[in-house]
């Protein structure tokens, strides 16, 4: 399987893609805080944020509406705070009937609802923009400059080289049940519920079996080669000035975001 | 699809800065305590084990079986990583788990991160094998059936301990989160469990050497203590948060949790009396508990037949 199944990362050579990566980590936290940060109904700052991301977009050559396209599936989870709407009081504007419970929509609900969404939806798109920039091992090399254990990120390095090769697994899986499942038109096929989860939990057994001899041979292979627990990398990563300036000026412009959402 | 996404990762924006930095806080201090006890106990032998697994779980997460109407179920791992690799290494891989989810496919959010390490990989994990430790050793149908048991545990904690992150932050109400994700999740454990138990039982089959073998991390009997008593505050706190809200809002005020500018959002029940509030948490708390022991005795029954019938 070509990575690019899973990997957003778009190659390019833009400046958004020569940027240290731990600059482009921190600007993103940072981004994302900001929104978590700005009040109920801040319009103007939530647009301004946007900008930023548009800008994003441009900087990274990517097409201006690319992480927009990019983080509509990540809002699924917003049908969760619907309630919202109806659970704050304030000044009613519709009442919705549902047999006998009725719901009273208010202003306060909805303006707290919409500007969830709005966080949720620039937050979203800030990490967006940080992976398709970012080749995931630098990524996960940056965060361990940063602050994350050496062992999670080995762990994560593996985790990242092996889903490619477990997914070509569980995908000849897949089509090997898919072509043992025939059925005659218009007959109910597929046996009962409980016994579709049986071959899928055969599969998932299967599964860890292969994973398991397959990490054996890993080992056995990394030893070969002189693995002493150390992963090793070419990739040096060093702070220049544009580097420094860019999150200056980042910071710069959150700063100024977190007062024009506070000024009415 | 290859990758579907799961009900229960919080984005970015939906958790309040004080939510997410506390539950940031909480997982980092026990991901310490769990790096501390694999670097004085693991060899690095485990490392590249603990890698494949990770991907392991992540690629068995996109076997999925059509359930009804065009949707489909799918293993969420937490309890299945639990017993296969034991209590520590399976928190260090849900944990890579959790964290490409949110860095590689925007599945939950960056800052909302530590909150979803805790409910889905943390709190999972203590759970499952809390209750599976307690049948270590014994008969293969006993633990088929513990396994079961806990992962429909382990979703319904992760559920909750989700639905209260999110009421503390003020982005829903407890009377109606509460009891849509518990319902919700009653259904994903099922699916949970019923996957988890098939898993094992194929594993049984083939390599039962591993189920009792050198994959695993032992944890001590401190992990039943952990699990139990988790399991016991899921079941205090979902009839109470869902029977009479106001008494958890008022302890989460009370605690400092919930600021009291978040709360006075809230009306209060007209009739709100103290005798009513202590009745009425008092009687759920003691139905939740009956409930449990009502579960626990069908578990048990069915162990027995099931161990019958396997004669």
């Amino acid at each position: 399987m070509h990575d690019n199944v899973f990997d957003r990362y778009q190659p390019h050579d833009s400046l958004l893609h020569r940027l240290d990566p731990r600059v482009k980590i921190l600007v993103t936290i940072l981004f994302i805080l900001s929104n978590i940060l700005l009040p109920d109904g801040a319009w103007l700052a939530f647009g301004l944020g946007w900008c930023f991301i548009l800008l994003g977009n441009l900087l990274a050559e990517v097409g201006v509406g690319y992480t927009l396209r990019r983080s509509l599936l990540a809002l699924m989870f917003s049908l969760a705070t619907v309630t919202t709407i109806f659970s704050i009081p304030g000044n009613a504007l519709t009442t919705l009937h549902l047999g006998n419970i009725s719901l009273v929509a208010t202003d306060a609900g909805v303006l707290r609802f919409v500007s969830i969404m709005l966080r949720a939806w620039l937050s979203v798109q800030g990490a967006v923009l940080l992976v398709v920039t970012t080749r995931f091992p630098d990524l996960i090399h940056a965060l361990e400059h940063l602050f994350m254990p050496k062992i999670l990120v080995t762990i994560i390095a593996f985790l990242y080289r092996y889903l490619f090769v477990l997914t070509d697994e569980v995908m000849r899986m897949m089509r090997a049940r898919q072509s043992r499942s025939a059925s005659i038109p218009n007959v109910h096929g597929g046996g009962s519920l409980p016994w579709r989860v049986h071959v899928s939990g055969g599969m998932v057994g299967q599964l860890f079996l292969r994973s398991y001899e397959r990490s054996d041979r890993i080992y056995n292979a990394m030893l070969a080669r002189g693995y002493t627990g150390q992963i090793r990398t070419l990739f040096s990563h060093v702070m220049l000035r544009k580097d420094w300036f860019f999150m200056f000026l980042a910071c710069l412009s959150l700063v100024a975001l977190q007062f024009i959402g506070r000024i009415h | 699809m290859l990758h579907s996404p799961a009900v229960m990762h919080i984005p970015d924006g939906f958790l309040s800065l004080g939510v997410s930095i506390t539950c940031w806080l909480i997982t980092i201090f026990i991901l310490a305590l769990v790096l501390n006890h694999i670097n004085r106990n693991f060899n690095e032998r485990q490392i590249p084990l603990m890698g494949v697994m990770a991907a392991f779980i992540f690629a068995a997460q996109m076997i999925n079986f059509p359930v009804a109407g065009g949707t489909s179920g799918h293993l969420l791992g937490g309890t299945l990583a639990a017993i296969l690799l034991g209590p520590w290494a399976a928190m260090l891989v849900m944990t890579a788990v959790m964290a490409v989810q949110g860095l590689l496919f925007q599945d939950g959010g960056l800052l909302a991160m530590g909150a979803n390490i805790l409910n889905m990989g943390l709190l999972t994990v203590t759970v499952s094998y809390g209750f599976y430790r307690m049948v270590q050793g014994r008969s293969k149908t006993s633990r088929l059936v513990m396994a079961g048991s806990a992962a429909w545990l382990a979703v319904m904690t992760g559920a909750l301990s989700t639905a209260l992150q999110l009421w503390l932050s003020g982005t829903v109400q407890l009377d109606l989160v509460v009891p849509a994700m518990l319902g919700v999740h009653a259904l994903i454990g099922l699916g949970e469990a019923f996957i988890t138990v098939t898993t094992l039982a194929f594993i049984f089959r083939t390599r039962p050497d591993l189920l009792d073998g050198k994959t695993q991390t032992r944890g001590s009997r401190g992990w039943v203590l952990a699990g139990l008593s988790i399991s016991l505050l899921v079941v205090i706190l979902s009839p109470l948060a869902s029977v009479s809200p106001d008494g958890l809002e008022r302890v989460a005020l009370q605690l400092g949790f919930l600021n009291s500018a978040q709360a006075s959002k809230y009306k209060l029940l007209p009739n709100y009396s103290l005798s009513f509030l202590g009745q009425t948490s008092l009687s759920t708390i003691l139905a939740g508990l009956l409930g449990l022991l009502i579960v626990t005795g069908m578990v048990i029954i069915l162990a027995r037949s099931l161990r019958r019938k396997g004669k």
